[in-house]
């Protein structure tokens, strides 16, 4: 391996990309089309903002209104407002198909000011477990506050938000570190087994072969570019999740051994599947059932924790899920040492792929 | 090194298919030796096998003294290449191709110096994409002269140029010999071989069916020199008797072969003597490519009879 001969191979490459408008297009534009479209449907279906209906029988009333602005100020409790009778309010709240509903009493902003005991009251359904566990920690803090409010105490215990266990993400923030594993996979793939399969037939490979550049200084300098790309893409979609979706994902030097592992496997892989085909239609074949399985099945548009028993377990051979388990582990849950094993497998895998497309990859007929 | 390439009984089998059937031959250090033959003749392979871009079969093969297979890597340093039909990266333009492949090779050649050679200077900053048949074959030329080749392979580098793209191709073939380059050309236009080559050798169905100079191929191949006249078939009558020499009538011209040198004035003088009217004579003479369609029809004349069942 010579790094001149690598350097010249890299500026060949990246020319050849840049002068691609196709390309350039796929690298910088269609990130932050994934991420808009893919926020955009599931943030609408909205799986973290729970809605409150609620009934306020103290009309107006300043304690009654600052209660429910302090409610509303907790992100995610959506409240909208209904002018039911009392005693129809639970026959309603089901009829409509509300899981949660909150009614304040007539009274409570005197009750309030007069410092005795008044209780809102808060309607819930057992079986949307996620919603009034929701429901019930908002208006149950809120209700605290209020209290100490009113006793003239101050919190002395604050609650420091930290990403752990079972606190509740948003989609979007895991959608950041799949989707940036689904470019990390299927930009190389897709394009490796093109280049694998038209190069030989079109004789550049040959042509190469008549050179001093080696196989192996070829596919590094294929990879560097990719492992390039890669960083340019994960910037842009981190930010387009964060400028569009407000995402909460941790950025760190966490990330970079997936970055740089990530491309290594997939250029390799994709190298791999296009030198054993021996057309570029098989070639292009073989390398869609190596991706698509992994596309969708690795973590990259829905959470492998979601998915049945057969299938997580399916999932934990697709190596991207290592690669995208790795990325929730560091921007999301800052569980190091998970991402340390995840990013060795990747690692491990990477190399193997990278020696056996070294060996099976040939330039010359035999 | 007197020899630059030598073939012993080179045989490159696909299947049951011999595209080469067992050849020999050498090529001299500094000199042109052209590849004659039609279309699947067997060149590209015996080209690509001594490029060490195709194994062979059977048979040896040395290039400038090393395996072309085994010591591909150390051959590749000291050969030029143009493979027939060049390709490369559609967005690359000649000049950065020409850095390229001195980054690759180490030898660090000034790219417009290289392009005025190959008269591509025009082009230096185009995109391979937008090149021209015969221009894209320039640029395979310069890129082939990168690493200052000892031994250049040229496989049809002229098929379908126009003709001011073939002379500037030509042009470049003499200056690589007149450099002390051993060149290793492949063609299946006759006049090219003729008008560069100082070894011919002419392939057909993966043989060689004849080797020599183009003059010792014409005169081991060809008919005689022909003293001819524009004149009626009575001339022939008249001369046959005469002269215990072959007498022919085509296309209301009469032919003489000659068998030697003094043989012309004895028909002159004879003719003279006819009292029958001619105009015009001249003297003709076989030229390559009148001795290599002789030769191929020949073969496949040969190869039908002997297919036919007896
Ligand atoms: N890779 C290959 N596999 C099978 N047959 C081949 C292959 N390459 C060439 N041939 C056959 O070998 C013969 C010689 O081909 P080639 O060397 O390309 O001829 P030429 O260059 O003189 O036109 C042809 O019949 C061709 O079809
Ligand atoms: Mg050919």
């Amino acid at each position: 391996m010579r790094p001149a001969r690598i350097a010249a191979d890299f500026k060949i490459v990246v020319r050849s990309y840049l002068r691609n408008p196709v390309a350039l297009f796929f690298s910088l534009i269609f990130p932050i089309i994934l991420i808009a479209l893919f926020g955009l449907i599931f943030s609408a279906a909205g799986s973290t903002v729970v809605p409150i209906t609620v009934l306020n029988l103290d009309h107006n009333s300043e304690a009654s209104v600052q209660f429910l602005a302090d409610l509303n100020d907790t992100t995610y409790i959506r409240l909208s407002f209904v002018n039911w009778n009392a005693s129809d309010f639970a026959a309603n709240l089901g009829a409509n198909d509300d899981s949660v509903g909150l009614v304040i009493p007539q009274g409570f902003n005197s009750s309030y000011f007069a410092r005795d005991q008044v209780n809102v009251t808060l309607y819930t359904d057992p079986e949307d477990g996620a919603a009034s566990g929701a429901a019930q920690s908002a208006v149950g803090s809120v209700a605290t506050a209020f209290n100490l409010h009113a006793s003239n105490g101050t919190a002395i215990v604050g609650v420091a938000q930290q990403n752990v266990g079972s606190q509740v993400y948003s989609y979007i923030d895991y959608l950041i570190p799949g989707l940036i594993g689904f470019s990390i996979l299927t930009s190389p793939m897709f394009s490796m087994v093109d280049v694998a399969s038209s190069y030989r037939k079109e004789g550049i490979f040959r042509e190469l072969s008549l050179t001093p550049l080696t196989r192996a200084e070829w596919l590094t300098s294929h990879i560097l570019w990719y492992m390039s790309l890669t960083f340019v893409t994960a910037g842009i979609m981190i930010g387009a999740g964060v400028v569009l979706f407000g995402a909460h994902v941790n950025v760190t030097v966490g990330l970079i051994p997936f970055l740089v592992a990530g491309p290594l496997l997939f250029v390799s892989l994709g190298m791999l599947a296009g030198s054993v085909a021996k057309t570029p239609e098989s070639a292009a074949l073989i390398g869609n059932i190596i991706t698509f399985p992994m596309m969708f099945l690795s973590g990259t548009f829905f959470q492998v924790s979601m998915f049945p028993p057969a299938l997580q377990s399916f999932a934990h051979i697709l190596p991207l899920y290592y690669v995208i388990d790795g990325m929730n582990q560091v921007m999301l849950f800052s569980n190091t040492a998970r991402a340390l094993t995840d990013v060795l497998v990747v690692f491990v895998t990477a190399i193997i792929v990278f020696l056996l497309a070294i060996r099976f990859f040939q330039w010359r007929d035999e | 090194m007197a020899d630059a390439i030598e073939v012993e009984h080179l045989v490159k089998r696909y299947g049951d298919l011999a595209a080469v059937a067992g050849i020999d031959f050498k090529v001299r250090t500094g000199t042109v030796f052209s590849f004659l033959g039609p279309n699947g003749a067997g060149k590209t392979t015996t080209t690509e096998i001594l490029e060490g871009l195709r194994r062979r079969t059977e048979g040896t093969t040395r290039v400038l003294g090393l395996d072309p297979w085994d010591d591909a890597t150390a051959l590749h340093r000291r050969i030029g290449v143009i493979p027939q039909d060049f390709r490369f990266f559609d967005k690359i333009t000649p000049r950065e191709a020409i850095r390229y492949y001195g980054a690759l090779f180490h030898t660090n050649p000034d790219p417009d110096e290289l392009l005025e050679r190959v008269k591509l200077a025009d082009k230096a900053g185009a995109r391979f994409d937008t090149l021209s048949g015969g221009q894209k074959q320039k640029m395979g030329l310069a890129l082939a002269l990168t690493n200052d080749p000892e031994v250049c392979f040229l496989d049809e580098p002229t098929t379908g140029l126009d003709p001011t793209a073939r002379r500037a191709i030509w042009d470049v073939i003499r200056t690589l010999k007149s450099e002390g380059r051993t060149v290793f050309l492949t063609t299946h236009y006759l006049e090219e071989a003729e008008l560069l080559a100082d070894q011919v050798a002419i392939i057909h169905h993966g043989r060689i069916i004849a080797t020599g100079t183009p003059n010792e191929i014409i005169s081991a191949h060809g008919r005689p020199e022909r003293l001819r006249f524009q004149a009626s078939p009575a001339l022939a009558e008249y001369l046959r008797p005469k002269l215990a020499l072959p007498v022919t009538v085509a296309d209301g011209r009469v032919e003489v072969e000659l068998h030697d040198k003094a043989d012309a004035l004895r028909v002159l003088s004879a003719v003279d003597a006819s009292g029958i009217p001619w105009q015009n004579f001249s003297t003709t003479q076989d030229t390559l490519e009148d001795v290599f369609v002789r030769l191929v029809g020949q073969m496949d004349d040969g190869a039908l009879k002997s297919e036919t069942p007896a």
